[in-house]
């Protein structure tokens, strides 16, 4: 093995920028060239995945997009509508309430959802001895299916004094809480079980991140005298940059499609607190059990979906910003 | 660098994926017409199976020329909707009366008046019953194979602990409104429960009202309905739950249940009564082990003008997109398989039988889809096998007759059921909640549902 003679970063400066160096006039492409370069046989070798991704990846999306401007059962001929699927769920009362519901979650899940993988994370990567342990304790949320996830919170949220929280409430004298009975502590209650579901994975993820902080950093700290939070604000938090707002644009897109736990815990109630955006999409699609209204899913669908895209390409446009500067 | 291998590789993979996705073909015919029907609920006792294979074999000799193909069915709204938008539901199979009004609306059933008339009892069916599958020109979509009546349902071991006697279950409103209240003191569970959400709550207030006299919708007889949702009794059907709630505190702490749940809570003796279809009987048993004595069964109690007891039930169907021959063949099935146990004695008694050595219920009480005279001869055929508690259901077998059988609202039915699951939550988890304005704001969009094209 060689090593290389010049620093790394000017070799993927040079690497980069293939135009520097000494100039060749560049022959013109022709169908002949680009077949002897091997052009042929990479189309060749990426067709089958073009395929694949088209047939199940992008045709539902185009089939989507189409079905949104069409009023359709599925089973007698779609009718081409226009933009009255869009008209009609933009009218709808129950939207409103839905994009509302699906802002507090994805606010609430950001606010206790986001910090504290982080923070479990940090205070896991300090710890010497049992990391393996602390690691699999933490990932194992994630790997119960989430039915069973749920029924089991049902357990702990049962509003009778007998139930597992407020039993542990009634500990401490608190009285009983309604938990999902209410419609002001229902959508807090979902937060805490998507949180507890969803938490080990990002901890694994920021664990790893973790793992590429350079200890020389810590050291060169340590020698100005910087305390652990000095250590963790100054150091982990930078380092980690890249990957928390990777996160955090995850987690925004993934918050924003929530439905399993409005849907398995409260069908949207008590009276529509819990309605979500998909979950109002499902029901769209599903809920006159007759798939009456798949255009209007559909044209939901594809709204959220703009929307969601918008978010990300504003988020990236600020981050890069951000980074750059 | 181009390489035969390569390219040679890669064409072989292409191939390979197409030859995949190309696997598809049409399966052999024997000759007979295939029949697909769907009879079995996913998880099926065997015996089911086995009593399946002796009517197949009985139907297929009558029939040489269809092969009749059992396969598991279960209706279930939204994967119902999926099977019928992939085209991978059965020739035959059933769906309850509240879909066939919009299904038939749609062109998602097929016309089988001439196949009805043909068997011979178009005009013994139940009118209020058989009007749930006739369109507006009176053609027929279906058959209706079985029915019930709403009922009260009971926990006799609840009533004994709280010193109520279980042989005599509450006959009016207020009568529930007091057992409810003393079963929650003295037992601390639920005296009285309701189902609340996937459109159940909106069914069982619907339920509620017409036993107070009221009416959710009007059939305008033209193809369009009118909303009358705030109307009288449905005031009284959620004054009436708000008063347990807030006043008794006779309700126990879950107001989100719906048909599963309900059951399952009743079943695990935490609800003293609730509201529901009469038939409900044989899934409590079969499916969430409800204990047979302590199960009891009244009349839903009728009050105000006018009352009824709202039914329910479903009807066997054939697909719209079989084949004529395919229509007929399963127009005989279900005249062979749904209707014969109840026309014909023979039948009925194998039917009864069959149950009976599986263990399941047989005997629940139900409305009669055919008339009252072919239904109490039906009874009497199977007698010796009846094993469900009737004795614990005199309540409701001795009165049922006297009450009014009412239609469901057929409307955009379970649209508008899923409107009122909100308004059933809100007045169970709202000490506020303004019965008046739910409703008003309730009635405008249900009319915006059944307005929209």
């Amino acid at each position: 093995m060689t090593t290389t003679q010049e620093p790394p970063a000017l070799a993927i400066q040079a690497a980069s920028e293939p135009s520097a160096g000494p100039q060749r006039p560049r022959r013109k492409r022709t169908p002949a060239t680009w077949v002897r370069g091997g052009g042929l046989s990479t189309l060749l070798f990426l067709l089958p995945m073009l395929f694949v991704f088209g047939i199940f990846s992008w045709s539902p999306i185009v089939q989507s997009l189409v079905m949104s401007l069409q009023k359709t059962n599925l089973l007698t001929p779609a009718t081409f509508v226009g933009l009255d699927n869009f008209a009609n769920v933009l009218a709808d009362p129950l939207l409103g309430r839905a994009v509302v519901n699906t802002l507090y979650f994805a606010g609430l899940a950001l606010v206790f959802g986001f910090p504290l993988p982080i923070l479990l994370a940090v205070l896991m990567s300090e710890v010497k001895r049992g990391k393996g342990l602390y690691s699999a304790l933490a990932y194992l949320p994630v790997v119960i299916p989430p039915v069973v996830a749920v029924l089991l919170w049902r357990f702990f949220f049962d509003a009778s004094p007998n139930g597992v929280f407020n039993s542990i409430l009634g500990w401490v004298g608190i009285p009983p809480q309604s938990w999902l009975q209410s419609a002001e502590t229902a959508m807090p209650s979902l937060v805490l079980e998507a949180t507890w579901a969803a938490a080990g994975g990002s901890i694994i993820i920021y664990l790893a991140a973790l793992l590429s902080v350079p200890p020389e950093l810590y050291d060169a700290a340590e020698v100005d005298g910087a305390t652990v939070w000095h250590k963790i604000w100054h150091v982990t938090l930078p380092q980690l940059r890249g990957v928390l707002f990777i996160m955090l644009i995850l987690q925004v897109i993934g918050t924003a499609q929530v439905f399993l736990e409005p849907y398995l815990f409260t069908g949207g109630g008590p009276n529509n607190s819990t309605i979500t955006v998909l979950l109002l999409i499902y029901k769209y699609a599903f809920q006159n059990s007759l798939g009456g209204n798949y255009g209007e899913a559909t044209a939901l669908s594809v709204m959220l979906a703009v929307v969601l895209g918008i978010l990300s390409f504003l988020y990236f446009t600020v981050t890069n910003r951000w980074s750059q500067s | 660098m181009k390489s035969p291998g390569k390219v040679a590789l890669a064409g072989f993979s292409a191939l390979a994926i197409a030859a995949t996705l190309a696997g598809c073909s049409a399966g052999g015919g024997s000759g007979k017409l295939e029949l697909r029907v769907g009879t079995f609920p996913a998880g099926a006792d065997p015996a089911a199976y086995e009593a399946f294979e002796k009517q197949e074999a009985d139907f297929e000799k009558a029939n040489p020329t269809i092969d009749v193909i059992g396969e598991e069915y279960e209706w279930k709204g939204p994967t119902f909707a999926v099977q019928l938008a992939g085209g991978s539901l059965p020739d035959v199979f059933t769906v309850p009366f509240t879909e066939a009004k919009t299904l038939l609306e749609n062109g998602q059933l097929a016309d089988v008046t001439k196949q009805v008339e043909d068997l011979g009892y178009a005009d013994k069916f139940n009118p209020v019953i058989l009007e749930g599958v006739q369109d507006n020109d009176g053609k027929i979509y279906g058959f209706p194979r079985q029915a019930y009546a709403m009922g009260l349902h009971y926990n006799r071991e609840l009533f004994t602990a709280a010193g109520l006697d279980p042989d005599k279950p509450p006959t009016t409103w207020d009568e529930v409104r007091a057992a409810a209240k003393t079963i929650s003191e003295k037992t601390g569970k639920a005296g009285f429960a309701t189902m609340t959400f996937n459109n159940t709550g909106g069914w069982q207030l619907t339920a509620q009202t017409v036993a107070r006299g009221g009416r959710t919708q009007v059939d305008n007889g033209d193809g369009t309905y009118t909303e009358t949702i705030d109307n009288e009794g449905t005031k009284a059907a959620l004054q009436f739950l708000h008063e347990l709630r807030w006043e008794d505190n006779s309700m126990g702490s879950n107001f989100l249940l719906d048909w599963g749940t309900i059951n399952q809570e009743f079943a695990a003796g935490n609800v003293g009564m609730y509201t529901g279809g009469s038939d409900v009987y044989t899934a409590l048993v079969r499916d969430f082990s409800t204990e047979p004595d302590i199960y009891g069964l009244a009349v839903i109690p009728n009050e105000g003008d006018d009352p009824g007891t709202l039914g329910g039930g479903d009807i066997a169907v054939v697909s719209p997109t079989a084949t004529e021959e395919e229509k007929e063949a399963g127009a005989k099935w279900i005249d062979y398989y749904y209707m014969q146990r109840l026309l014909d004695e023979k039948a009925a008694k194998f039917d009864a039988k069959t149950l009976a050595d599986s263990d399941q219920a047989v005997g629940t009480p139900v409305l009669p889809v055919l008339d009252p005279e072919t239904e109490e001869q039906r009874v009497g055929w199977i007698e010796k096998y009846i094993n469900v508690p009737r004795d614990q259901m005199t309540s409701f077998i001795d009165n049922i007759g006297t009450q009014l059988p009412v239609g469901e609202p057929k409307g955009k039915t379970q649209e508008i059921y899923a409107l009122l699951d909100a308004v059933v939550q809100a007045v169970l988890t709202d000490e506020d909640a303004d019965i008046d304005a739910l409703l008003e704001q309730a009635n405008k969009d249900a009319q915006a549902i059944l307005d929209a094209k």
